[in-house]
């Protein structure tokens, strides 16, 4: 015999499927939103992501190879999605080196401190997000509004249309007529984070990723479902203070969260019963925290708060058995 | 078309070998018979050294109740009772005898005349199974005597042929049905006839339309018996999902046994096998095994006598490639690995399977990234990725709490993982462990 | 003013509550425990290895104090002198056992044993003996994933990467056994420490038959008998092809290590008498005996 056999137990075949090849076809369902806050926020959006992005890739090299001297990660691609997302939670005027600060969060406290990937308990780029918040509340809550190509630290801002739905709700009712048309919501002519604007874009996304199969269904259907519930009935109990449903839809980061943070494989639930349960979970506390909480956006929140009670989801939502139901 | 509810993949089917017609593969040399081929107890031999057997002379006995006997598949000299490494790659008893002619004991019908007719008792036909030392061909090797014989207090309704053939690259059940088609409807008449049921259905897969054609043109005919087919999914063939994709019916967890939701589950091999056995009064010594791989030259479904080493196969089909990685008894998700060419093909042999290098060697293991792609390819409804990682720690409890010996190693979880995980290698030792410990707790009460 | 007497105010009121809160508490729901327990406790290494038979250090040490004499109560990790403290606390008698070290049986190394086959499944011995005979002709011998070394609670064991056998440490050893569970080959064995740690031991376990056994490794026992033969105070037995030399009878003449043809029996720790090259003593690893050391004869 030429060649030494190799001896495993069976399964001696394999799909193919590789942790790299489910992070590609994120990176790729993530560009029609990068294209889209391109063609809104100009070259900001470009400044901040590719910052981000840097800034993410070297901070997980630095501290793989010199810290935990360890095979370089780099090549998985997580770092990257780590830093678009981070990079798409952002407005699109912020300073450089505040960028620097939170992919360092992300990367050094989000994922590699607790391991690397796999490992972290929460959404490494929403922790470096988070941190930013409550660092730079001022510069994290005041976002360019569109249509400024060429600025970045000069660029005008506005309200976006989470401060206008909490100020109506405040009972502020003329507010309503600064809300943008259900249209420019829809498409992301608004202002706002980088990449969370168009969600028609982010609906793209989310297209490839159950065409690819990276993820399934459950996580984002159940949160829109959860929050048009929710915000539906708070709708049809008084139009006047609470908006229209689809505008919560549309609005925020809902979409960018609901499809892209809250369906991050590390930080959700194994079962699809679980995965229901936290997308309720994120629904609702969105909704409370956009319309009672002193933030007017809720979903990063959300999305942490329901990471940390992942590992209860899992231990009470198992899958159902073959023959559990004949028992 | 009907599947099974719960989980599952689609690999590439591969049957490279489905429109290749079964061809017999001449004698060995020396023929070896393992003594324990089948699930239960080793059987015992009943030749000595030097012994002259013909073609179907008992050489061992069933060791117990839950055993098979073994026929000699040659005629010759008995050389010796030594140890062999078997295809279970660990060092077995064995008969080994020197072939001499091609002498048959004349008990056998040897003519191709199709006996239609089957006079014999319930009994009689027990016997006569029990006798030719049949066992479950599809790869289990459970005795079929025993399988035949379900507890009184369950009531059977069904018989099903697992004609489903859901491994990758084999096409031995396929081609046997292609051209065994009334043999097989016969045994399903014998079987029915032993259960006292009087309804039986052979799940095809939806891959082998001819297949399907050919046995429904035959049952055409035939009151009681119906084909369906059944939609792609591995692991089909596996006995739990193959009743829930034929009857909706879920078989509870383990101790449990398909017999309590009333059904009996044969393969289409040991169905012929029956028919071999009961009309023609040949023992099981013959068998079809797949001879495949994509860089095997001549793939080949070769009517082998069992016995026979497994390096004759491959000569037959062309001889094992310079670059060959890894030599597999059975199907890709679920065969052993063999440790070299020597092994012999005994009962349970489907398959023989060369992967070239390049795909042998499994890729470096990553951490779990909890895709959760296991939990949903998971066809009972497990979390291999928890099984896995309480057995890294060896956490039995935890392991038996979520179902472990519910797993029927089919392998789906592992070979969809994103990161490569040996998490079948993990739970395949959990289970061992947690069954030992049941058995233990069992065994006290 | 106000306002920092405020908050002082505040904090110590909620300071002294919680306090009182605490204090409450912990008389409630204290738990009378023997103060020797803790005493033992102290004394015992903290590993919680779990050779005592107990689920952990305190659980023993309890079993102790409650126990009314200290037989069958052994912490396999403790020096005799330490057993002998326990033994004052409680106020029973302690008889010093025999100190044992573990010993690994397989001289199969990749130069010894070559390997056929390239395993290629998860990196545990258990998970590998469960598939087949494994990667080398020898179906007993090491499997080399390193499941002593994961077993091993107080860093005793390491995987020569040379060898790829387990090399055992014999000051760090404390012979909890808990390698010798962990191993599925059943290939460690705790043995008598012995006089300046000199030990005799057939390092194979293999039961093959004698030219299988040849086949598959250099150094394997083949069962000839010959070490049977040669011991003059009938220690060493053969059964299933393997011989066996019992540690209770071997009075470490190493008549045996001569004989053996197959040089499986190895002794270790022995000064190297009258050898042609003289090789500094080093700390022998147990696995890995020099062949110079087997070479002496000299009667001890």
């Amino acid at each position: 015999m030429a060649q030494k056999l190799y001896i495993t137990t069976s399964p001696h075949i394999h799909c193919g499927d590789t942790i790299e090849r489910n992070m590609r076809w994120v990176i790729v369902a993530l560009m029609p939103a990068l294209i889209a806050s391109f063609v809104y926020f100009g070259v900001g959006s470009l400044i901040v992501t590719a910052t981000s992005v840097a800034s993410c890739l070297f901070f997980e090299w630095f501290i793989t190879r010199v810290f935990l001297k360890r095979p370089s990660t780099l090549a998985d691609g997580s770092a990257i999605i780590t830093g678009i997302l981070l990079a798409f939670n952002l407005p699109s005027n912020l300073p450089l080196y505040m960028i620097v600060v939170g992919a360092l969060v992300a990367i050094g406290i989000g994922k590699m401190a607790f391991g690397g990937l796999g490992n972290n308990p929460f959404n490494p780029a929403l922790v470096g997000r988070v941190f930013l918040l409550i660092s730079f509340p001022a510069k994290m809550t005041s976002w360019p509004v569109p249509h400024q190509l060429t600025a970045y630290a000069d660029s005008v801002t506005g309200a976006t249309p989470m401060n206008l739905i909490g100020q109506i709700a405040g009972g502020n009712t003329a507010a309503a007529d600064q809300l943008p048309a259900l249209k420019d919501l829809f498409l992301g002519n608004i202002g706002g984070c980088l990449g969370e604007v168009s969600a028609l874009a982010l609906l793209i996304g989310l297209v490839i990723l159950l065409w690819r199969r990276v993820i399934t269904w459950h996580i984002p259907v159940t949160i829109f479902a959860t929050v048009a519930v929710l915000t539906g009935i708070m709708w049809l109990i008084n139009p006047m203070l609470y908006v229209n449903p689809l505008y919560h839809l549309c609005s925020g980061g809902l979409m960018l969260g609901a499809i892209f943070m809250a369906t991050d494989y590390v930080t959700s639930p194994m079962t699809p019963k679980g995965m229901v349960w936290y997308g309720i979970g994120i629904g609702f506390l969105t909704v409370v925290i956009r319309y009672f909480g002193s933030y007017p956006e809720g979903m990063s929140f959300a999305i942490l708060i329901m990471n940390a009670v992942t590992p209860l989801i899992n231990n009470w939502c198992k899958p159902k058995r073959f023959g559990e139901a004949v028992k | 078309m009907n599947t099974f509810k719960i989980g599952g993949v689609h690999p590439e089917p591969n049957k490279l070998t489905a429109d290749k017609k079964i061809e017999t593969l001449a004698l060995p040399q020396q023929a070896v018979f393992p003594l324990s081929q089948h699930i239960g107890a080793p059987a015992v031999p009943c030749v000595q050294k030097g012994d002259t057997v013909r073609v179907g002379t008992r050489i061992a006995e069933p060791g117990g109740f839950m055993s098979a006997a073994i026929h000699s598949s040659v005629s010759g000299k008995v050389a010796k009772i030594d140890t062999i490494v078997d295809a279970s790659g660990l060092r077995k008893p064995a008969i080994f005898i020197d072939v001499e002619g091609d002498d048959w004991d004349p008990s056998i019908d040897r003519s191709d005349k199709l006996v239609l007719q089957c006079t014999k008792s319930r009994e009689e036909i027990l016997e006569c199974i029990k006798n030719a030392g049949i066992v479950g061909m599809g790869g289990a090797c459970f005795p079929t005597h025993v399988k035949l014989c379900p507890p009184k207090e369950f009531t059977i309704d069904t018989l099903i042929i697992n004609a489903v053939e859901c491994e990758p690259y084999l096409t031995a059940d396929h081609r046997l049905m292609l051209e065994h088609p009334d043999e097989i409807i016969i045994g399903i008449k014998v079987i029915l006839k032993v259960l006292g049921v009087d309804r039986a259905v052979i799940g095809i897969e939806a891959n082998k339309p001819d297949a399907i054609e050919l046995m429904k043109s035959k049952i055409s005919m035939v009151s009681g018996i119906e084909v369906m087919p059944l939609q792609m999914k591995y692991p089909q063939g596996g006995e739990k999902q193959l009743i829930e994709a034929v009857t909706g019916r879920q078989v509870p967890p383990p101790p449990a046994l398909p017999a309590s939701v009333g059904c009996v589950v044969q393969n289409v091999g040991t169905v012929f096998a029956i028919y071999e056995a009961v009309l023609k009064n040949k023992p099981l010594f013959e068998r079809i095994v797949t001879v495949t791989g994509q860089s095997v030259k001549n793939p080949c479904n070769l009517k082998v006598r069992m016995g026979t080493p497994v390096s004759q196969l491959l000569e037959y089909a062309g001889g094992m490639p310079e670059d060959t990685g890894k030599l597999i008894s059975g199907g890709p998700m679920m065969g052993r690995p063999l440790l070299d060419d020597t092994a012999p093909v005994v009962k349970g042999t489907s398959g023989v399977l060369l992967i070239p290098e390049k795909d042998a060697a499994r890729r470096e293991e990553r951490n779990c990234i909890r895709c959760a792609k296991c939990v949903q390819a998971c066809p009972m409804g497990l979390e291999p990725y928890l099984l896995a990682t309480a057995s890294e720690s060896s956490d039995w409890e935890c392991a038996e709490e979520n179902w472990i010996m519910s797993c029927i190693e089919c392998g789906c979880c592992q070979s969809t993982c994103p990161s490569r995980r040996p998490l079948l290698d993990w739970v395949r030792l959990a289970k061992n462990r947690v069954g030992g410990i049941i058995r233990a707790r069992n065994a006290k009460n | 003013m106000t306002f920092i007497l405020t908050a002082v105010l505040v904090l110590g009121a909620t300071g002294l509550i919680l306090g009182l809160v605490l204090y409450a508490v912990s008389r409630k729901f204290k738990v009378e425990e023997d103060p020797r327990v803790g005493q033992i406790t102290e004394l015992l290494p903290g590993a919680n290895c779990g050779g005592c038979g107990f689920p952990g250090c305190a659980a023993f040490a309890a079993a102790c104090v409650k126990a009314d004499s200290m037989e069958g109560l052994k912490c396999s990790a403790c020096k005799s002198e330490v057993m002998q403290q326990i033994a004052a606390i409680t106020g029973h008698a302690v008889e010093v056992g025999v100190e044992k070290v573990a010993v690994v049986r397989c001289a199969g190394s990749c130069a010894n044993r070559p390997g056929l086959r390239i395993y290629d499944g998860a990196r545990s011995c258990a998970a590998a003996a469960l598939m087949n005979g494994g990667a080398t002709g020898c179906f007993f011998g090491c499997l080399g994933c390193g499941d002593c070394v994961k077993a091993c609670k107080f860093e005793a064991i390491q995987m020569d990467p040379e060898t790829g056998l387990p090399v055992v440490d014999q000051d760090k050893c404390t012979a909890c056994g808990a390698c010798v569970k962990a191993c599925p080959r059943m290939i460690i064995e705790l043995r008598n420490k012995n006089k300046l740690d000199r030990r005799v031991y057939v390092s194979c376990v293999n039961k093959d038959k004698g030219p299988v056994a040849k086949k598959a490794c250099e150094v394997g026992c083949i069962g000839c008998g010959k070490c049977v033969k040669a011991c003059p105070f009938e220690a060493i037995t053969l059964e299933n092809n393997l011989a066996y030399i019992d540690f209770e009878k071997c009075r470490l003449c190493r008549k045996c290590v001569d004989e053996c043809p197959q040089h499986s029996i190895t002794a270790v720790n022995f000064p190297p008498k009258k050898v042609v090259e003289p090789q500094p003593q080093v700390e022998a690893p147990v696995a890995d005996a020099a062949p110079q050391e087997t070479e002496s004869t000299e009667n001890k």
